[in-house]
Formats: structure tokens, sequence, C-alpha cells
């Protein structure tokens, strides 16, 4: 593959956490790394395994493809290969592949000397899944809390865990997830929508400048956030709809065992009514 | 400046930390499965809410067994209308079980005229003559629903006069225009808290043809005719709160969530709830309100009703009722 011709300049030595050398190349435009060898194991090996538990399901329907896990009674244990066993062997590959990504981004990170961010942000994606498939099982002390791999039977679990707790919309945590993806999205096609206002003015005019996008904002909303700060905020709301989904489900659950709805009677009681 | 205020955020957010977590339950917590593994069909509750569960629904020790006396009930005593023809030491035998069900601090006086126990002048008298013949019929003709253990009085009125959970028809919302609720959207407790519209039973299990059907889910992808309203879908919902805290169970007790309007997947246990809700409809219809006209005012609801029954009336907290415990066994008259 082609490499253009300032891009060698950015392809330095060094930067791994693990294996010094011996992985430190790339294939094509792709960085390799102990990380991306691990990591293609990983991936291949539970892709490997879905498509064993597909074979021994009762359909090759793509929707309905559903490797579930264990049964509550095998608790924490480990379960017969086709009873909920592959499901535990999935999320460890899953794990495995989403930690060496995480990890590979390290190491370009420090191959580029820039700071940790794109990890870091990957990194709470990685954690509210952990959260899903490992915190809260653990917790009540069963694998079969997990959620089962499948694109049907996924959702299939998620209605049933909401109407669980009666009305999901009740929940808190579940209440700023919600909040925070909008807001990511609101976010997000605000600063694109301006991005592109001001390098396609339009006609023959000239391409506008950083002021005239914060020009536009206080006309508009009296306040312009700035060009780096809309991408703290953007990186911040991002983040916040993850992590707190995670909370929202981790509290269902462990922390929280009746309807969603009965835990704003705090709010009734308040002496102020 | 900035270490300070970055001081009080961090003092703020662990307050904040603490309170939320005021507001959990204390983990592990007991589960257990209700469907297939991994469809999230799980039953979760403290430790403390399944004690109390079992604490609330002890039954009582039977009164000790009367030996026949080969004389029927009607022929010693007067105006038996219903339990004429069973041994006077039976009938006996269950007028004190009632009194301890029912009445216990009142004592027979709360029915009956004692000075002439024929006499139907006390309108208790009448509603308890008809509940028998309700327990019966209960017991005879809703075997899908009660099975082999049956329901005795107690079932419902658990040593009250009236049983705790009863409902009456709402009265319509006052308020004008910035004050009207329209029957909802008031956090009220019989659907468990919600905004939901709170009252379900008028229109949904009043009457065995009842104004509103429960189903509003389609089976089909697009509509194919005038479908039914959002109210009437949260109407449902309510209802199926109201279940859910009546029985101390989730949805997926009953329901696989995955699709509402198909029966397969679901636990056979979703058929005995139906059956339950026909059970309820009948009750309402042939014998609860008709009753009104026999009550005096106070026991009326604030439309001029009389109470009715829902699924909390007998389950009280339970998915089986006193723990699935038959006391009908004691008391096989009311067979």
């Amino acid at each position: 593959m082609a490499m253009l011709s300032f891009e060698r300049k950015y392809r330095v030595r060094g930067g791994t956490l693990i294996g010094g050398d011996l992985f430190d190349f790339w294939v094509g435009p792709f960085y390799v790394g102990f990380f991306g060898v691990l990591g293609m194991f990983c991936t291949l090996l539970g892709t490997a395994l879905i498509v064993y538990g597909a074979a021994m399901g009762p359909t090759w329907n793509l929707w309905q493809i559903n490797i579930a896990p264990p049964d509550l009674q095998y608790g924490l244990a480990l379960a017969p290969l086709l009873e909920g066993g592959l499901w535990q062997l999935v999320t460890i590959c899953a794990l495995g592949a989403f930690s060496c990504w995480a990890l590979r981004e390290v190491e370009i990170c420090r191959k580029l000397g820039i700071g940790l961010h794109i990890p870091f942000a990957f990194s709470v994606a990685i954690f509210a899944y952990f959260v899903l498939v490992v915190v809260r099982p653990v917790l009540p002390g069963a694998w079969g809390h997990g959620f089962p791999y499948g694109i049907l039977s996924h959702l299939d679990w998620v209605s049933n865990v909401g109407y669980q707790y009666l009305h999901f919309h009740y929940n808190p945590a579940h209440m700023l997830a919600v909040s925070f993806f909008f807001t990511t999205t609101l976010a997000l096609s605000l600063h694109g929508s301006l991005i592109l206002s001001v390098t396609n003015p339009g006609g023959d005019r000239e391409v506008a400048t950083a002021e005239h996008e914060n020009a536009f904002f206080r006309d508009a909303v009296g306040y312009s956030i700035g060009a780096l700060g809309i991408h703290r905020l953007g990186l911040f709301l991002a983040l916040s709809a993850g992590f707190w989904s995670a909370v929202c489900i981790v509290l269902s659950g462990p922390f929280w065992t009746r309807g969603w709805p009965e835990w704003w009677s705090w709010w009734l009681n308040l002496p102020i009514w | 400046m900035i270490a300070r205020a970055n001081r009080i955020a961090g003092l703020v957010a662990l307050i904040l930390g603490v309170v939320a977590l005021g507001g959990c339950e204390k983990p592990p917590q007991v589960t257990g499965q209700q469907g297939f593994r991994g469809t999230g069909m799980v039953d979760v509750r403290t430790p403390m809410a399944v004690e109390q569960a079992l604490a609330r629904n002890q039954v009582p020790a039977a009164l000790p067994a009367a030996p026949p006396s080969g004389t029927k009930a009607g022929l010693v005593f007067q105006n038996v209308k219903v339990l004429g023809d069973t041994d006077v030491t039976e009938f006996t035998r269950l007028m004190n079980a009632m009194t301890t069900w029912v009445a216990p601090k009142e004592g027979c006086a709360y029915c009956h005229d004692v000075a002439n126990l024929a006499d139907d002048s006390k309108y208790t008298k009448v509603v308890a003559r008809r509940m028998i013949e309700m327990t019966r019929h209960i017991n005879a003709s809703a075997k899908t629903h009660v099975a082999e253990t049956g329901v005795t009085c107690y079932t419902c009125h658990r040593g009250n006069a009236v049983p705790q959970y009863i409902w009456h028809k709402a009265a319509p919302g006052e308020g004008g225009m910035t004050g009207f609720t329209d029957g909802q959207n008031v956090a009220a407790p019989v659907v468990g808290l919600t905004s939901l519209p709170y009252d379900p039973f008028a229109d949904l299990i009043a009457a065995k043809a009842p104004a509103q059907a429960i189903r509003v889910a389609a089976n089909t992808a697009l509509p194919t005719g005038p479908s039914r309203s959002i109210k009437d879908t949260e109407e449902t919902y309510g209802l199926m709160m109201h279940l859910s805290q009546a029985l101390g169970q989730n949805c997926t007790f009953c329901h696989n969530t995955r699709s509402f309007y198909d029966w397969e997947g679901n636990p056979p246990r979703r058929a005995t709830a139906w059956h339950g809700i026909q059970m309820v409809r009948d009750l309402n219809e042939q014998f609860l309100t008709p009753l009104a006209s026999t009550l005096p005012a106070e026991r009326l609801g604030p439309t001029g009703d009389g109470p009715k029954l829902n699924c909390a009336t007998c389950h009280q907290g339970a998915s089986k009722p006193l723990g699935g415990v038959s006391m009908l066994q004691d008391y096989s008259v009311l067979k």
C-alpha cells in the first residue's frame, strides 16, 4: 500500500509496552505490536467460537443466532460448553480483544508522543462492557446475569431486564445516560454543522475563520465554548453517556431490586409537600 | 483559587455519592431464574423482602375438627339460606372461624343481632352470606386459577372486616385547564408510584365484558384498523403494575417481554394469571357490584359504587396467597 511522503516521519521505532522490537512493525497501513498479535488471536478465537456455537445451535439466521450465558445454577463456575460455557469463553476473548485494542492505541500514542485521550475514551466503552458481563453478574454471584450474544437475543434480554424493574425509564442513572446520549448528538451536530458552515461559505467567498465560529454562537446563545472547548465538552458528554449507562445497569439488581418508580418515593416523602 | 474550587467540587461529589448510596439496597440479593438462560427473565429481591413476604402470609391454625352431630344446620337454626345442609357442628365451627377471620374484635355481633341470630337486619350478615356463596363459587368454578388450593374468607380478610386491598371507581378529576390530571400523572401507589392512569380497574376488570380490553399490543407490523390510544395502553400498563405489586413479582414472572402478543416462550403461569383476570371480572360483576345497594354510604366509593376486588385482594404481595397453603382442606364446607 502506498505511503504518503510525510507518513514515514511518524513511523518511528519504540514506545512499545511489551515485546520490545519483536512486534514493532507495520503490515501495510496497520501498526501491529504485541497487542495487535494477541488482539487478533482473541478476535479470531472468539469469532470462531461464536460460529461454532451457531453451528451447534438451531439456526444460521444471522438475526437469531444466540450464544446465551449459563443457567443461574452454575453460579460463578464454568458451565458445559453448549450450556453457557461458550458464552464464558467468548466473553474472555472479547475482553481480551477490546483490551488489546486499547493497549495498541496506547503504543501508537507513545510513538507519536501524544496524549492518551483516545485509549482512555475507548476504555470507558470497555468499562461499560466489563460492568455488564463481569461486575453485574459477579455481584449477585452468577454468570447467568450476563447478556446473551446475538442480535435479537440481546435485545430480548434488554427488554426483560428493563421490565424486571417495572419501568426502567424511572432509573435515575438511566435518565442521566439517555440525556448524555442525546446531548452528545446535539453537540456533535452543532459542531459539525458549524465547521461545515465556515469551510463551505458558498459561492466564491473565502473560507471563514474561528472568530466567525465564535461570533455565530455568541450571537445565537450569548456564549461560545471555543475551538478546544467544544472537543473537551464532546468527549465529556460522550464518556458520561457510556459511564452512566454502566452505572444504571449495575444499580439494577445488585443495588436495587424493586420497581424503579418506587425508588422515587424519597422525593414524594420530602417534607416540603 | 482553582485548588479551592476543586476541593469544594470534590466535597460536593463525595456528599452526592454518599446520598446516592443511601438510595441503594445492600447486596447480595436473592435471585431466581424464570425463563430460558440469557433471556433476562430473572427474579431479584433482597433477603429481607423474601422474609417479610413470608411473614405477611402465614396461615392461622385451623379450629379443632368438629365431630358430626348428624343434624343439619337448617333444622337447628332459622333462616339458614346457604349452609342449611351443613352438619350443625361444622356450621358452628365455620361461624366461629369466620369470626376470627373477619371480625375478631367485634365478635358475633358484627353480623348478628345476638338476641335473634336469624335476623337479617344487619347489612353485614347479608353481605357475609353472599360472600360465602362467592367463596363456594370460586372454589367450584375457578379451579383454572385457584386450583385445589382454593380460597376461604381468610384469603382476603386476614382479620379485617373489610379486606385491606379493595378498589372503588376513582372520582373524576377536578381542576380546569391547569389542574386537570385526566386520571393520571400523580405518582399513585396503586400503579406503583408511576404517572400511569390510577384507576385501571373500572375500565378493565369491573365486568365480564369490560369497557376496554386489556390487550393493546398489535400483532401485525402495520395497523390494520383503528388502533388503541396511548392512554388505553397506559391503563393496561397501570393494571400490570398493580398485578406486579399484588404478586410481589416483576413483569418477567409471567411475560417474556420480547413480544407481549405472543404466548410462546412465556411461563405457564401467565395462563394462570389470565384465568385470574377472568375470575376477578366474573366476581366483580356477579357478586361485588350488585352488593352496593346493600351497603351503607360509608362503605361506598366517591362515585357511590361498592368495594370491588382486584389481584391484591387475595394475593397481598405473594405470588401464591398465603404461600400456597390450602386452608380449604380444614373447611371443606366452603368447597
